[in-house]
């Protein structure tokens, strides 16, 4: 029986061939903490008697969920982080550097077939370049310091199948809502998921990123996107699951007719077709986050909003991925174009996605957003609605004051 | 850790997340009872008031999904929760829940209202139901989790073992 692409990266880093159900404990290839998790981390390293942490080379920290900090107390905590990199030699990303899961990929701190580790959730999004990457908390991060290791299970895989190509103006981020709608929040919890298929291998890299991003939220341990099609600015060598491997489940769609989808507030995957949902009256529209605040995204927003302004009573707020994207954006004159319709423009950084800081709704608000997640509370309100869309959805949105079919902007 | 807890059962359905565990504004703390102060509070908003320690949140399918927050088990530990039970946890909660020496057990059948009195027997993986006269068996650990849990965590147990243990199967060719 040959292996899944799980068992392959797994069993290169263990060592030895492992199968699904297994426990492994396996090495590290780098490691990544927020300013959301690296303070317990630090404080859980020390504790655990930790001095030096393993691999500084390969260890990065990242101050992007409340940058630039809007208060004493996590003025504080990334005063610590700062502290810790100093005396430990790793790598430090200050505020505006951008968010964690865009500077992993852009800078080529992670590669195809590494194990890479990361206290965030959305740290699966290195699956997109088929790297094992995985979120775990921050004591677990702490113990991949201490040890430079890991222990886990080898899970089993789902095979998701994509088949045709999108039309013209629905984008990555309406197929990845349709698959989460179509697994679900816990469809995958404890397993694997490898995205392949035609409709895969028409992805850019962003694509990709926006795909594998969104695996946890159909509860995987990671999304690995099949490497066809896959372009990077240095040379790798694709990994692939045998043709023989073993999979739980193979499911297939075909997506020649999807339309734009939404996700209704509440839960990511109460995914419905963006009509059922037109009209409805928005007052937030916000673009960013590491699922989308592309420099793609950012162009597609320009292109909905060409030549118009956003309506009357709607305030666009944008935080672009990263410093580099937001420079490109600037130098390409999409943050002048989108600025004159009407956006505000945050730093580079998580931005309103958790709540933390910048852009927290009022009370019952409907909002619009480009992110991943819209649970009760997420944005910084619980009396707040948040519809989650692509870009293009998002930008109709805020053009028109109301949730809106995009692909007719996207056509003209 | 004492392996007979013994408390008052707070009962959730499906698909808790870890925003209403503990909302990611009140996250960037070291101060862990200001997290405890805000627990489950977008959720159950008079959970807070109302529990007692040593109580036990029962939630369904798929708790703690969503962000990777470790805030989330320590918010419900240092509030005093003693255990917490769910059909089946979302991977990284569970982890997590285990790393901080907060017990999370997967009971696929439990029966359990607000206010029944539960007894959890964590070695032999057994949940009462006192108030219904009913027993319930969890599903086993694995045994990576169940040495972290009997340290108190993973902090301790690192502190004490420097290290995880190497996996003893044969090397194969690749
Ligand atoms: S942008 Fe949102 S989902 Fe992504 S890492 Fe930041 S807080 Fe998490």
């Amino acid at each position: 029986m040959g292996q899944t692409l799980a068992e392959k990266i797994l069993s290169l880093h263990a060592g030895r061939l492992v199968k699904s159900g297994e426990f492994v404990v396996v090495d590290v290839d780098g490691s990544m903490a927020s300013d959301t998790t690296a303070p317990l981390a630090i404080k859980a390293f020390k504790d655990m008697g930790g001095q030096r942490i393993h691999d500084p080379q390969h260890t990065w920290l990242v101050i992007d969920h409340a940058a630039p900090a809007p208060n004493e107390r996590i003025g504080n905590l990334h005063e610590l982080m700062r502290r810790f990199s100093r005396e430990q030699g790793n790598m430090l990303y200050d505020v505006g550097a951008g968010i964690c899961h865009q500077l992993m990929i852009d800078n080529a701190h992670v590669r195809p077939g590494q194990l890479f580790i990361g206290a965030d959730s959305h740290t699966c999004s290195y699956g997109a370049l088929g790297a094992f990457a995985t979120g775990v908390g921050s004591t677990d991060l702490a113990a991949v310091w201490r040890t430079g290791k890991i222990w886990l299970k080898v899970p089993q895989t789902i095979k998701v199948e994509v088949r045709g190509v999108l039309k013209p103006g629905v984008q990555a981020k309406d197929l990845t809502l349709f698959l989460v709608g179509q697994l679900g929040i816990s469809g995958a919890t404890y397993q694997a998921i490898e995205f392949c298929g035609s409709g895969i291998e028409s992805l850019d890299l962003g694509g990709r990123f926006t795909l594998a991003n969104m695996a946890i939220e159909m509860g995987a341990k990671v999304g690995l996107v099949h490497p066809a099609g896959l372009k990077l600015p240095y040379p790798f060598t694709p990994l692939t699951a045998d043709p023989d491997a073993d999979y739980v489940q193979h499911l297939i769609y075909d997506i020649d007719r999807l339309k734009p989808q939404l996700s209704a507030p509440g839960s990511p995957d109460d995914v419905h077709q963006l009509q059922d949902y037109a009209g409805t009256p928005i007052s937030y529209a916000f673009i960013g986050s590491c699922v989308n605040g592309r420099l793609e995204d950012l162009h597609t927003a320009a292109r909905v909003l060409r030549d118009a302004h956003i309506a009357p009573g709607v305030r666009l707020v944008i935080a672009p991925a990263s410093r580099d994207i937001f420079l490109r954006a600037l130098d390409d004159g999409t943050v002048a174009e989108l600025t004159r319709a009407g956006a505000t423009f945050l730093p580079s950084g998580c931005g309103p996605c958790v709540g933390t800081h910048a852009g927290v709704p009022g009370d019952g608000e409907t909002v619009i957003s480009t992110a991943n997640r819209n649970f009760k509370g997420r944005m910084g309100n619980p009396r707040a609605r948040v519809f989650l869309g692509a870009p293009s959805a998002v930008a109709a949105a805020a053009r028109t004051g109301q949730i809106t079919d995009p692909t007719p902007f996207l056509e003209s | 850790m004492s392996s007979i807890l013994k408390g008052q059962a707070h009962v959730y359905g499906d698909d808790v997340d870890t925003d209403r565990i503990i909302p990611g504004k009140y996250t960037k703390t070291l101060d862990l009872q200001s997290l405890a102060a805000h627990v489950l509070e977008d959720l159950d908003p008079d959970f807070r008031g109302r529990m007692a320690t040593g109580d036990m949140v029962v939630g369904g399918d798929n708790f703690g999904c969503g962000s990777s927050r470790e805030q989330a088990p320590l918010a419900l530990k240092t509030a005093g929760v003693s255990v917490v039970i769910a059909r089946y946890f979302a991977r990284i909660f569970y982890r997590n829940a285990i790393n901080v020496g907060l017990p999370a057990i997967e009971v696929p059948d439990l029966q359990a209202s607000t206010g029944d009195l539960l007894s959890v027997d964590l070695s032999r993986g057994v949940v009462s139901n006192l108030s219904q006269g009913t027993e319930h068996r969890a599903q086993a650990m694995p045994e990576m989790m169940m040495a972290i849990l009997s340290a108190g965590g993973l902090v301790e147990y690192l502190r004490q073992h420097g290290d995880y243990p190497p996996t003893a199967q044969p090397r194969d060719t690749l």
